[in-house]
């Protein structure tokens, strides 16, 4: 096996494992009130540490685009709801401020 | 309610649309890094981690050993961990014989969908979704290696935004009816850019030490008689 593949291998393994555990220990066990408090703040706490400070280097050659990119998804996702047409959206008006920016170069 | 095959595959949709950009990006990078079109896709169907793979490729090119490599991995998918154990309480037990297969294709995306989705999640539900985010990961990638180079640079980069704001999209409605969501979500960024540029932390880490700590000051702080409405 040539180094690149026992890479990969080892990859997979370390990326897997880390997934696989919580489903092989939590299932079917009753957990104390605290914890699953603490387990159901992850996702909000998850998002924000995935959102920032991520979001202002998502096009880093132009911060303001992104910025105004989420914008939208923001004020569409507050008014309207639904996430399709708000990452649709962003992408859309990020696409237009960098055509602005630097016209049409390939 | 009850969540099966089409509301899998609708959720599905930005998910597909965030990650195959990304994936074509990956596939373009390993081309240009060096490694055959095989183990550029081997790397996207075996480990399918868009960061881990990203840093794998920038240390592969930088001459790193395998070791530091693989640790780098391990350290940076920690976070799905603690993310597998929330989804987990979530996911009923008739889903435990499919847990091995549920459980590969968690990532930061699937884990947001489906730890926000309301009602019950069926397996059918949960690896559809999954189904769609792999399928766009793994196509991406093949693409990318074959095909990269004829995408305008702005289209590529204006798709950088597309996960940043699914993530936003999911936040907004909790934050919504839901004060403390926003606390906690803000106060985890926060925290996350002090421990990341402040003390210079890798990335992986400082993921989960935002996720662990203010988690824990959110169960200090709040009151007992709270009862979380988590459907």
């Amino acid at each position: 096996m040539n180094s690149q593949l026992l890479l990969i291998f080892s990859m997979m393994l370390v990326t897997y494992i880390p997934r696989l555990l919580p489903f092989i220990m939590i299932l079917e066990k009753k957990l104390p009130s605290r914890l699953v408090k603490f387990l159901q703040y992850i996702p909000y706490t998850a998002l924000g540490a995935l959102i920032i400070p991520g979001v202002f280097s998502a096009i880093p050659e132009m911060p303001q685009a992104s910025i105004l990119g989420i914008g939208f998804s923001f004020v569409y996702a507050w008014y309207r709801g639904g996430i399709i047409v708000s990452v649709l959206g962003s992408v859309l008006v990020s696409f237009l401020l960098l055509f602005m920016k630097n016209g049409f170069v390939f | 309610m009850k969540n099966g095959l089409n509301d899998g595959i609708i959720d599905g949709i930005p998910i597909f649309i965030g990650y195959v950009p990304i994936a074509i990006a990956f596939g373009i990078l390993s081309k240009n890094v060096g490694i055959s079109m095989t183990d550029s896709v081997l790397f996207s169907v075996l480990v399918f981690a868009g960061a881990s793979q990203f840093i794998a490729l920038n240390l592969l090119f930088l001459g790193a050993g395998i070791g530091e490599i693989v640790l780098t991995t391990l350290m940076l998918n920690f976070r799905h961990f603690l993310m597998g154990a929330s989804l987990a309480t979530k996911i009923t037990n008739d889903l435990k014989r499919w847990s091995p297969l549920i459980a590969f294709g968690i990532t930061d995306e699937v884990f947001s969908v489906a730890s926000f989705k309301k009602g019950i999640i069926t397996k059918k539900y949960i690896l559809s979704l999954e189904f769609l985010a792999y399928i766009a990961w793994v196509s991406g990638t093949v693409l990318g290696y074959l095909a990269g180079g004829i995408l305008p640079d702005m289209v590529k980069s204006s798709m950088g935004v597309a996960l940043y704001a699914m993530f936003v999209a999911i936040l907004i409605p909790e934050a919504k009816k839901y004060n403390k969501a926003i606390i906690l979500a803000i106060l985890s960024g926060v925290t996350n850019t002090l421990f990341r540029y402040g003390f210079s932390m890798p990335q992986g880490w400082s993921i989960v030490i935002s996720i662990l700590l203010v988690s824990f000051l959110g169960v200090i702080f709040s009151n007992k008689e709270e009862v979380l409405k988590y459907e």
